[in-house]
């Protein structure tokens, strides 16, 4: 009977790491305030965060994305960890962390970039944004870039509501969205 | 698609662990484990398809712990049956008696082409070795096996 140490299996994740040679390092992080988060890192940044992960389906789209070497490794997605759990107990108000948005279309990752300079604790309108990346009529395909927004929290697409002050839609759910909005004291 | 490497480490990482366990045992299996989880990693993008990753990731492990075997008793003259044999296949059953003269790693490469299927790039990741000179010892073998069973 083979037994399989948990110390073997993380010094090889943690070699894996450190030789380079991964497109994504992933890690799950459980029980934050928003439910288990995956949060996967390229060499060139942050490259996704999702709600109520189901592995399987995610590592899938990562290496689609990224390329095949997509492994488990704490050490890569720490920093991004330890910014989020700032984030959660309310002592970090601004992401340092380069985010990878490789493969998004040209106009998904103008408005992520426009939707990035949206402050701590303010929000603002799918119609605002539209205007503000060119084009006052667009609010719904903004609608459509924050639903399928890959970098979540990091990327705070949860400060972005409709016209009427409502909070619309969120793709981590409105439950999720509050949350979020009602940690950073923004006005609901 | 090749799957993520996550998935593919986790369907074969016990598998592996226990033939380097069978073939070094302790320590020794240890790093030869991360070595040759390493060494797949190394060549996994250049994988052009799913269809033969337990050949291929056993066939790494045999290599490096024949290797491995090598290092500490350089003068034994070791038998190829150290490579890993999937005895259930077929086209291995089938070549296995005609491959039994050949040089380990003619033979690992002519069994993984011709019983396998796999392609050189493939070959070239799991014997440690560049594509063309897989595509090497593998005719190299075949010459060999032609002469032999001229």
């Amino acid at each position: 009977m083979t037994t399989f140490s948990p110390e073997l299996d993380e010094r090889f994740r943690a070699a894996a790491a450190a030789s380079g040679l991964l497109d994504v390092a992933f890690d799950i992080l459980p029980d934050t305030p928003v439910g288990d988060l995956l949060v996967g890192v390229t060499d060139q940044g942050v490259c996704r965060i999702h709600f109520d992960p189901d592995p399987e389906r995610e590592l899938e789209s990562l290496a689609r994305q990224f390329g095949p070497r997509v492994l488990r490794s704490a050490k890569p997605v720490e920093r991004v960890k330890l910014q989020l759990d700032d984030y959660f107990a309310g002592t970090l108000q601004s992401f340092e962390i380069d985010w990878d948005l490789r493969g998004l279309p040209a106009y998904n990752q103008r408005v992520l970039a426009e939707l990035a300079r949206v402050e701590y604790g303010s929000t603002t309108t799918y119609g605002a944004l539209a205007k503000l990346t060119g084009n006052p009529r667009a609010a719904r395909a903004v609608g459509t870039v924050m639903n399928r927004n890959p970098i979540p929290i990091v990327l705070p697409c949860h400060r972005v509501v409709g016209a009427n002050g409502k909070l619309t839609g969120y793709a981590g759910g409105l439950d999720r969205k509050e949350k979020l909005l009602r940690l950073e004291g923004a006005m609901l | 698609m090749i799957p993520p490497f996550e998935t593919f480490y986790e369907t074969h990482r016990t598998e592996v662990l226990r033939y380097l366990n069978s073939r070094l045992g302790g320590q020794r299996a240890e790093d030869a484990f991360q070595e040759t989880f390493l060494r797949a990693l190394r060549a996994y993008d250049r994988l052009e398809h799913a269809d033969h990753l337990r050949a291929w990731i056993l066939t790494i492990a045999s290599r490096i712990a024949i290797d491995d075997v090598r290092r500490r008793r350089p003068t034994d003259e070791l038998a190829d049956e150290a490579i890993w044999h999937e005895d259930a296949r077929p086209a291995f059953e089938e070549l296995a008696p005609f491959t039994d003269g050949l040089p380990p790693k003619e033979r690992a490469a002519v069994v993984l082409r011709y019983g396998y299927g796999l392609g050189y790039d493939e070959i070239g990741g799991a014997l440690e070795t560049s594509e063309a000179a897989a595509r090497q010892a593998a005719s190299a073998g075949v010459r060999r096996l032609r002469k032999e069973h001229a």
